[in-house]
């Protein structure tokens, strides 16, 4: 890519403000429709659904520590993991790389000045933001005691809890989604700037195009499933009900539909930000972009296929469970090309050890382990032994938090000095990478284990044999907590104190990087124009080797 | 590693340990290239950094595709092998009905013996469990012999096991249920075959699953519809289970247990062709217990033919 936006220096006073000093009063924030400004708001949402979901997260680990528990009854128990899985899926991992560093980035990558509907993309932070509040309000009412899946017909005739509540508030959260998707999906196809062709978009803009289909497409079935459950309890409308003649299957059929994909949803935009961190850091063109751009539409595409590997016990056809099962294995080819596409584009690279990269190999040692058990859950004979206990919560911890959320920080660390304009401490994010890696592995391996010998998941009191591991996995979430709390510390030092980060401090070559760090309100000082492809950290036809060679100080 | 207690384990054990080997495996091969391509090279390294033509990238991605493809297949096909061993009940197996409510297991064996959070069986013999909920949705699971299976409000679902240690072993309920759901939970006691001989001689004094039935079926007033000498014409009821039934609007349906549970309480549902819906819902009236007993005594050789 060579934007023009090198030539002729533009005098300081004369440069438009950046969007961070573009107005400073609260109301210029919660009337922005700046696609930046709006992903900052996301950040500082999500950031605290994260630490809320987080204590809970922090109860329950402290809980398990005695198989009698320490101080929790069962229903406050019950409670606690139910907040913790709403609160994350919903209110943290499903927006969090896309509203904030999709939000942030996605325009800028394109070449644009926005996103295609700027009061829309507003519009969705207020929904996320009703949402959240019917959810927090659920929880400062009592709770609920369902678990995030919400099952039938516990839900709908037997919890005595604020069931109505969550699920409204997970309904109002889900058209957040959506309109995100939406704005997205248009952006995409409308924004790109001159030259910017399918084949010359970052992944990182076909991750966020393709999580933006499936946020689509998928998530009007959990409305849909949603208003079901209130139909069900609040009107006594018989649809789940055996006794009326209603399946309570149906509802895991609705609610796995958009579940399943809700974890591509997840885990596709970690795809993209890993792809921008590996490529920039080993100085090295993407190995295969045209089969990562391939394995994400695949990945998306039959994402949608293969609900029913959640159904495996639950009493659907024996053939049914062979289909799901059959394309569940193949799911994992694309995730596995991706996940060699990476370690290929390491070879011959010149490979910097910065804070995102090692967020970034983190993420593909974790995204492998928890890939791998995802086979051993679409075996259909093993998964009848393995669902429900600690085996799944460990495999889809390994996804969502060792893969999702270790991106998301890469992510955020990687952006920060375009984002904030400042640099932050090196060797502390370092060493929260590293906490975060180890502490990760020591909380959630153990429970591969557990899970092995039957422990299973959702349990308050559990039997003794299992203490030793639930005790070393509790050890592991205090490493954990402090990989996740302390980059809040070095962070938040830098936002005031830290130096003034230059326009492109890695010296990558996105479009993103060829603007003012912070970027002012439209982005760019001029358009860009595209003329070729992405990565291109050296010429087609030699390696970053002969690049640099010249450049490089010589070794005696 | 779990005890491996019932017929089945091994052969879980056996899957379960080949992709156990083949994961480490890729995990040692994936991290085993990034550290060496880490540390080769790292920026600044001397390591030669020669051109990589074109179509090398493309000849090594279509190489693992295809070899990622391979092995998904492969597992798969291994897999599904061993679920159909896993689904073909065994036609000996002794039958035990299953129960679950919030929060506990009700088990009764054929001869009428009722037990609660605990289960005797012989060792050597396959049991076939059919199960039921009366409430939300549970799920019976016993590690040790590697089965699981949701039971279903409105619903029967079948699991079995053939034990071969004998022992004592974890029964737990695996879908949340509740506020105690995690004191759902019971022992399956495998008995050698003689001590579970002697054991399940001290027999319920109502009698056997069927003969409480024939109670139940008197009691109810089924007789009243369903007898010989019935004024209200109704379908007889001599020899039902397994038969085939005309359905009123076409087809077929063969009366198994959920057939009949659902005749029992749901009536409306499946009527015979022939006959117009009149029979009442008995739900309320005949518990989930009560339609496992009216299930065993239609079961029997002479069941539902009683005057």
């Amino acid at each position: 890519m060579s934007p023009n936006t090198q030539e002729g220096i533009v005098d300081r006073e004369l440069r438009s403000p950046s969007y961070l000093q573009n107005g400073t009063t609260i109301r210029s924030w919660l009337l922005t429709t700046d696609h930046k400004r709006i992903g900052i708001l996301y950040a500082m949402s999500i950031t605290f659904f994260f630490f809320l979901g987080g204590i809970a997260a922090t109860l329950i680990r402290l809980e398990l520590i005695s198989p009698t528990g320490l101080f929790l009854t069962n229903d406050e128990y019950n409670r606690a993991f139910t907040l913790h899985g709403i609160v994350m899926v919903w209110f943290f991992l499903v927006p969090s790389i896309p509203t904030t560093l999709g939000n942030f980035l996605l325009p800028m990558m394109i070449g644009a000045k926005d996103v295609a509907f700027p009061r829309l993309n507003l519009m969705s932070w207020y929904l996320f933001i009703a949402g959240g509040l019917l959810t927090v309000l659920a929880l400062i009412a009592g709770g609920v005691d369902t678990g995030w899946t919400f099952y039938t017909p516990f839900s709908t005739l037997y919890s005595n809890s604020h069931v109505l509540l969550a699920a409204m508030g997970v309904f109002v959260v889900g058209f957040s989604s959506i309109a995100t998707g939406v704005n997205f999906i248009a952006t995409v196809h409308l924004l790109r700037a001159k030259g910017m062709t399918w084949m010359r978009l970052p992944l990182f803009g076909w991750a966020m195009y393709t999580t933006s289909l499936v946020m689509v497409l998928a998530t009007p079935v959990l409305a849909m499933s949603l208003l079901l459950v209130v139909a069900e309890r609040a009107f006594g409308l018989p649809i789940f009900d055996p006794r009326s003649g209603g399946d309570p299957l149906l509802f895991q059929h609705l609610f796995w539909f958009y579940s399943h994909p809700a974890v591509y949803i997840m885990v596709l935009p970690a795809f993209g930000v890993v792809s921008e961190i590996i490529t920039c850091e080993a100085r090295r063109r993407i190995f295969g972009y045209q089969f990562m751009v391939y394995a994400m539409v695949v990945i998306a595409v039959i994402g949608f296929m293969v609900w029913g590997h959640h159904m495996f016990v639950s009493g659907q056809s024996a053939f049914a469970s062979l289909v799901f099962s059959f394309l569940s294995f193949v799911i994992a080819v694309p995730s596995a090309i991706k996940v060699f596409n990476w370690t290929g584009t390491l070879y011959r690279g010149q490979i910097r050890f910065s804070a995102p990269m090692l967020y970034a190999l983190g993420f593909i040692g974790l995204f492998t382990i928890g890939g791998l058990t995802g086979l051993f859950l679409a075996s259909i004979p093993i998964d009848v032994d393995l669902t429900d206990t600690y085996f799944v919560v460990a495999h889809f911890h390994y996804i969502m938090v060792g893969g999702s959320v270790s991106a998301f920080f890469g992510g955020l660390h990687f952006w920060w000095p375009k984002i904030t304009g400042r640099m932050y401490s090196e060797r502390l994010a370092q060493f929260a990478a590293i906490s975060m890696f180890f502490g990760f592995n020591f909380t959630f391996f153990p429970q591969f284990i557990m899970g092995w010998m039957g422990m299973p998941r959702r349990y308050h009191l559990y039997a003794p044999e299992f203490q030793p591991w639930h005790v070393m996995s509790s050890m592991g979430a205090v490493v954990l907590a402090f990989g996740y709390a302390w980059p809040v510390f070095y962070l938040g030092w830098s936002l005031f104190k830290g130096q003034r980060a230059p326009d492109n401090p890695w010296d990558a070559t996105g479009l993103e990087w060829q603007t003012r760090s912070p970027p002012p309100k439209e982005n760019f000082d001029r358009t860009p124009v595209v003329t070729d492809g992405p990565y291109k950290y050296h010429p087609q036809d030699s390696t970053p080797h002969e690049v640099e060679q010249a450049q490089a100080p010589q070794v005696p | 590693m779990p005890p491996e207690a019932s017929t089945l384990a091994p052969r879980i054990d056996h899957l379960m340990l080949i992709l156990v080997g083949m994961s480490v495996l890729i995990v040692s091969l994936v991290s085993a290239l990034l550290i060496v391509f880490s540390i080769r090279y790292r920026r600044g390294s001397t390591a030669k950094r020669g051109r990589l033509p074109e179509w090398v990238s493309r000849e090594i991605e279509i190489g693992w595709t295809a070899a990622t493809f391979f092995v998904a297949l492969f597992i798969f096909w291994f897999a599904a092998a061993l679920q159909g061993a896993q689904y073909k009940m065994p036609k000996n197996a002794m039958e035990v009905h299953v129960v679950a409510k919030q929060w506990m297991w009700k088990l009764e064996h054929p001869n009428g013996r009722r037990e609660i959070n605990a289960l005797h069986v012989p060792v050597g013999v396959p049991v076939r469990l059919v199960m039921t909920s009366q409430d939300v949705i549970h799920s019976f699971f016993v590690p040790a012999f590697r089965i699981k299976q949701d039971v279903l409000p409105g619903r029967y679902t079948e699991a079995w096991f053939e034990a071969k240690e004998v022992g004592t072993y974890h029964l737990f309920c695996a879908e949340y249920c509740g506020t105690d759901h995690s004191k759902m939970t019971g022992g399956i006691v495998v008995m050698p075959r003689a001590a579970y001989a002697r054991w399940s001689r001290g027999v319920d004094e109502h009698g056997t699953l069927a003969q409480q039935g024939a109670q139940l079926f008197r009691q109810l007033g089924c007789t009243g519809c369903h007898g010989q000498s019935a004024r209200v014409r109704a379908p007889s009821l001599a020899g039902i289970f397994g038969r085939r039934q005309p359905m009123e609007g076409g087809g077929f349906k063969v009366a198994d247990e959920e057939y009949i549970h659902d005749s029992i309480l749901q009536p409306q549902k499946d009527v015979v062709a022939g006959y117009t819906p009149v029979m009442p819902s008995y739900q309320g009236i005949a518990s989930e217990d009560d339609v496992v007993r009216l299930i065993a005594y239609l079961k029997t050789p002479n069941g539902g033919s009683v005057e």
